[in-house]
């Protein structure tokens, strides 16, 4: 399946990534009123880390076998066998943390005041995932590895 | 701005933030690498600090909501034709530092430019005109000495050539891009357009900063620089490229040689420039080894000898006064290619009276030069390739009927991958990660996106050279090589049209 | 070829699966002597804290059983195997034939003799129906004392505070979370829990309970002291629950004994989950490690070997996640190594809540402990269960911010160059 992978030589860390990831899960799906209205504003889903001049963006890779189902208690972590895509439900999340303790590239993000965690849905049948359509360097790019 | 000398605050741009639409998402405080934008976290504020901003764009066009503005600086001194703004802030800036005022890019002055006081002819009537996309439009050129005649036998349709040519470069497009060095600008900028230029079918030159070992795979559309610091020179070297280019000039700044400070000799640098880590790299301005055009014949040769007479050499001197007659005495002397650089050229980084204030625009020295050497009989012994200031394809084709076989453009280039001309480029900070080996900003050019827009450039030139050649009637850029006949001036007063060598228009 | 499943938890479900991974057409029939559909076994502190209702328990789909064609015997209890003639013989005295047998039949809590602990209001919390008694208690019993200081009966102790009783919790040991994490972990779990309003009591056990007419009054405690109580909650351990292969020729030790495909000494007879004494990834031996993610895969690893997909589980390896109100924690791998052979780094700031402390050996990361900063935990989970080097970024580990980038840039390309 294609896969968000990112090129840490060209990503140059403006976070656009994560602001398009925001917007594109929020209510309103409009920059400044996501940032200025919705309340709690959706978490970024991928990681962009930095050190020193290194920056890259690390996102879910809807893996084949998935740890996170595997070891998610309350079944909120499904794999969809046609699409590949590891979803998250957000109602069924109980936030106890099992799967950011598993997942091998610490793409889970925590929640703390909701108790839930929030990951990467490929931006749900998106033709390009958010975070790849506003990177303004191709750091991020989709597709079959 | 408090704790902040004065004049400091005579800042020229305005950074404006409309806060309904600013959400503090800190992205122009991380592309801002003058640190202009700072964010306040105990207030969930993105304030600036305008006195830093050198008006680059690079905040606006990355704001994810179009809340920035960058503008001039709004705040007016009292109008007076010679104590203009620019000069107050000079003098304010020198009395503070007692230091030489730098500045990147080519030349800024108001003087005329020759390309917009030159119109082009088109067919109507009498010839017809030819519609490229329908009909064969030769854009090649070959760059290299022309013999005085050619021998031919046979005949019946079958003629052979007995003639022996020197090494001929084939380019599909008049197009080159210019000398910029590893150093003053990036390996990711170097590796665009080597690959732009190899997809092209046309040359990119390394400039005086070596050349890295991973672009050597690019060799056949490359030219090698051998300037007056002997930065990364060895045989491998000069054999790597199609051609091997002697530095002389440089248009930005004739007369004046460059320093790159060893705070940017990396190790990646070093090693490409052979020489050790943090150390001043220093071009002295003249070649110690050339005083005379007898002494430029010498190193020509000690090229050619190098290379086993196969690669082209070119020679490359700033237009200043007299460059007709040096350029006579360089072809003799041996060049393969005379390059030719405009008062416009830019650079890396000059003395700003230098670079506004010395040398000739480019279009009159063209002119000038390709006369002289037609005039002496050698103007077949080499190609003329002009840069400095080339801004579209229509100075492209100016420029061919004025004389020239082929352009460099270096500017162009970098406007191509974001350049803003901004002309900073000196501080090594440059936003758009263009003319800076930091390694946070270098990343800003991504090679592939950098070789496609560069591709894409000389792409959409070329279909527009063609649209121009057809229009004037011509099926082949040969044909409007030197055709002075194809140009009209406009404004124009008659020493301006003599040296140009063309009609005003109407005549 | 048919396969039997004996439970009805994760392993389990992790079996049905990956036996429907390769499989589509078998017959699978479950045996669950519990009358529920599969349910979060965690969750039931959920449950009974009142943060959930009983059908968010559930955690696969309502259909999960018949879009898989899986035969479900619910509130059937299998009594014993018959291993000559394949099939399992059920207390109700059907049988159910099998070509592959699945025995996940979890954890049993483990109740000690106490003087006076026979009769009502003792209660163990393993099961829905634990929960749902306990569910009884609020409005009647004032104070609970919760025996065993462990996961289990923290969580306990924690979901009946939640509802307002009056709760105590009495450890043997000189810390709370003995087991899973050390003593600075429990240091600040304890100092929060104390805060929020539970009692701990340490270094001691319930010697008696007292009962008058029957109904428990309190609980004398081993040097004398008395707690006033209505009832008690004994948490103290889970043992496999491996009574079902007694005289069948099943090896056993402390569970039944699986190799790297699941199977136990008896071919086409599998075992998987909290039952299970299988192969650890870090120890390089077996071990019982009643944990879900290990349920679940061996489970999972047990099916596809069942339907013949020869694929070896890899082992898996201890860890937990659980917050205590507002400090989440992790535990990983050997999180209490013994002096020799190990190297233990830390750094603990307790006014913070904060404490991170890694377990290397041979320059391999075997173990980690994780308090008030857990986000990414998992990229030190990766390490781990690969295997991979980390001698020279030991010192990152303890990096709360730890990251791909704080890696040599040849293990992060590595690492994010796997698809898994
Ligand atoms: C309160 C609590 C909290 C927990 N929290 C965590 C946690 O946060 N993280 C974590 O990793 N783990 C946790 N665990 C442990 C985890 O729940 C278990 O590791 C996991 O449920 C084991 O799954 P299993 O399939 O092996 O066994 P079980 O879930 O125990 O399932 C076994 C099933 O088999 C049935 N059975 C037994 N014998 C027979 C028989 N003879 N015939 C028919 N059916 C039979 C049982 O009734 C039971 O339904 C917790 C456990 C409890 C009790
Ligand atoms: S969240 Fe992690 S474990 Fe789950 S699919 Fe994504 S990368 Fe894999
Ligand atoms: S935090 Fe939510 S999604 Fe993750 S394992 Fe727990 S319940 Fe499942
Ligand atoms: S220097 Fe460039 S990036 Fe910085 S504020 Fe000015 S325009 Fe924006």
């Amino acid at each position: 399946m294609k896969r968000v992978y990112a090129k840490e030589d060209v990503c140059i860390g403006c976070r656009l990534c994560e602001i398009a990831c925001v917007v594109e899960h929020s209510e309103s799906k409009n920059a400044i009123r996501t940032y200025k209205t919705e309340v709690p504003r959706p978490v970024a889903r991928n990681v962009v880390e930095e050190r020193g001049p290194l920056t890259f963006s690390v996102n879910c890779r809807h893996c084949d076998e998935p740890l996170c189902v595997a070891v998610c208690i309350a079944g909120a972590m499904v794999k969809d066998e046609e699409s590949g895509v590891v979803r998250h439900n957000e109602e069924k999340c109980v936030g106890c943390w099992s799967c950011v303790m598993i997942c091998p590239y610490g793409v889970i993000k925590m929640k703390p005041a909701a108790k839930k965690v929030s990951k990467c849905d490929l931006c749900n049948g998106r033709t390009m995932p958010a975070c790849v359509q506003a990177c303004p360097n191709r750091a991020i790019v989709y597709e079959e590895r | 701005m408090l704790y902040y000398d004065q004049n400091k605050n005579y800042r020229d741009f305005e950074v404006l933030r409309d806060e309904n639409k600013c959400i503090q998402c800190q992205v122009c405080v991380r592309q801002c690498s003058y640190e202009v934008h700072t964010y306040d976290e105990k207030h969930d504020e993105v304030t600036a600090d305008q006195t830093k901003c050198v008006g680059c764009h690079r905040c606006e066009a990355f704001c994810p909501t179009d809340a920035l503005k960058i503008r001039k600086n709004q705040s007016e001194f009292r109008d007076n034709a010679l104590w203009t703004p620019q000069y107050l802030k000079n003098i304010y800036k020198q009395a503070d530092t007692g230091g030489v005022l730098l500045t990147g890019m080519g030349n800024s002055y108001p003087y005329p430019v020759y390309w917009d006081k030159m119109l082009l002819d088109a067919s109507q009537v009498t010839n017809p005109s030819i519609d490229p996309l329908r009909e064969p439009m030769e854009l090649r050129t070959y760059l290299g000495a022309k013999p005085d005649a050619v021998e031919v036998h046979g005949g019946n349709g079958h003629p052979r050539l007995d003639t022996s040519f020197a090494p001929q470069i084939p380019i599909e497009y008049p197009i080159l891009f210019s000398a910029m060095s590893y150093g003053s600008i990036n390996l990711n900028i170097h590796v665009g357009l080597a690959r732009a230029a190899e997809e092209m079918g046309t040359l990119y030159n390394t400039g005086e900063g070596g050349l890295h070992p991973t672009l050597y795979q690019y060799g056949k559309n490359t030219i090698v620089q051998c300037a007056s610091g002997r930065f990364g020179v060895h045989t491998d070297y000069l054999n790597a490229g199609v051609a091997v280019e002697i530095k002389i000039g440089q248009g930005a700044k004739p007369g004046i040689g460059g320093h790159l400070p060893g705070e940017k000799i990396g190790p990646e640098i070093s090693l490409t420039r052979m020489i050790p880590e943090g150390t001043d790299a220093l071009s002295p301005a003249p070649h110690h080894d050339i005083y005379s055009i007898e002494d430029l014949r010498q190193l020509i040769y000690a090229l050619k000898e190098a290379t086993d007479y196969k690669k082209l050499v070119f020679v490359k001197i700033a237009a200043v006064h007299n460059s007709a007659a040096i350029a006579s005495g360089m072809v003799r002397a041996g060049a393969d290619v005379i390059s030719l650089d405009g008062f416009r050229g830019g650079t890396g980084a000059a003395p700003t009276m230098i670079r506004d204030n010395v040398g000739v625009p480019i279009e009159l020295a063209l002119a000038s030069v390709d006369e002289r050497l037609r005039q002496e009989g050698i103007r077949n012994r080499a190609s003329l390739v002009v840069a400095g200031g080339i801004r579209c394809s229509a100075d492209v084709v100016k420029a061919i009927a004025l004389g020239a076989d082929a352009v460099y453009i270096a500017t162009a280039a970098l406007i191509a991958v974001g350049c803003t001309v901004c002309q900073r480029c000196y501080t090594g900070k440059c936003p758009w990660g263009i003319a800076t080996n930091d390694p946070y900003l270098a990343k800003r050019i991504n090679p592939e996106i950098a070789h496609e827009k560069l591709a894409n450039l000389i792409r959409g030139w070329g279909h527009e050279i063609q649209e121009m050649l057809g229009g004037m009637g011509l099926n082949a850029l040969e044909s409007l090589r030197g055709n002075r006949e194809k140009l009209r001036g406009v404004g124009l007063n008659e020493t301006e049209l003599n040296i140009l060598g063309i009609k005003h228009a109407g005549a | 070829m048919e396969h039997v499943i004996i439970g009805n938890g994760a392993a389990a479900i992790g079996a049905v699966e990956g036996i429907r991974e390769i499989d589509k057409a078998s017959p699978v029939t479950i045996v669950s002597a519990e009358p529920y559909r599969a349910y979060g076994r965690p969750l039931i502190a959920n449950l009974l804290s009142g943060k959930i209702v009983e059908a968010d328990i559930y955690y696969r789909a309502d259909d999960f059983y018949e879009a898989r064609g899986v035969k479900l015997l619910l509130g059937e209890k299998a009594a014993r195997i018959d291993v000559e003639k394949k099939r399992v013989v059920l207390e109700s005295g059907k049988a159910v034939s099998f070509g592959r047998l699945l025995i996940a039949t979890g954890g049993i809590p483990f109740i000690p003799p106490i003087k006076g602990g026979e009769g009502s209001s003792i209660y163990t919390f393993t099961t829905l129906d634990d929960a749902k008694n306990l569910e009884a208690l609020p409005g009647k019993v004032e104070r609970v004392v919760v025996i065993g200081g462990g996961l289990i009966g923290l969580k306990a102790a924690e979901s009946l505070h939640d509802r307002g009783i009056k709760v105590t919790v009495v450890e043997l040991a000189d810390r709370i979370l003995s087991s899973a994490f050390d003593r600075e972990a429990g240091d600040i779990v304890e100092k929060r829990l104390k805060e929020i309003g539970i009692e701990i009591v340490l270094e001691n056990s319930v010697k008696e309970i007292v009962r008058a007419k029957g109904r428990i009054k309190a609980v004398i405690l081993n040097n004398g002291e008395q707690y006033e109580c209505g009832a008690v909650v004994i948490a103290i351990g889970v043992i496999p629950n491996k009574a079902i292969v007694e005289g069948t020729g099943i090896m056993t030790n402390r569970g039944i004994l699986a190799d790297g495909n699941m199977q136990t000494s008896v071919p086409g007879i599998y075992a998987a989950g909290d039952v299970a004494e299988a192969p650890d990834l870090l120890l390089g031996q077996k071990r019982v490690a009643p944990i879900w993610p290990n349920a679940y895969l061996q489970g999972r690893y047990a099916g596809l070997n069942m339907a013949g997909a020869k694929k070896p589980y890899r082992g898996g390896v201890a860890m937990n996640s659980i917050e205590f109100y507002g400090i989440p924690t992790v535990s990983m791998g050997i999180s209490n190594p013994p002096d020799e052979g190990y190297v233990v780094r830390a750094v603990y700031e307790p006014k913070k809540n904060l404490y991170r402390k890694i377990v290397l050996k041979g320059h391999r990361l075997v173990g980690a402990v994780l308090v008030g900063q857990i986000q990414r935990a998992g990229v030190l989970t990766g390490l781990m269960t690969g295997r991979t080097n980390v001698e020279s970024f030991e010192e990152e580990l303890l990096n709360g911010e730890f990251g791909f980038a704080s890696m040599p840039p040849d293990v992060r390309k590595k690492i994010l160059a796997e698809n898994r």
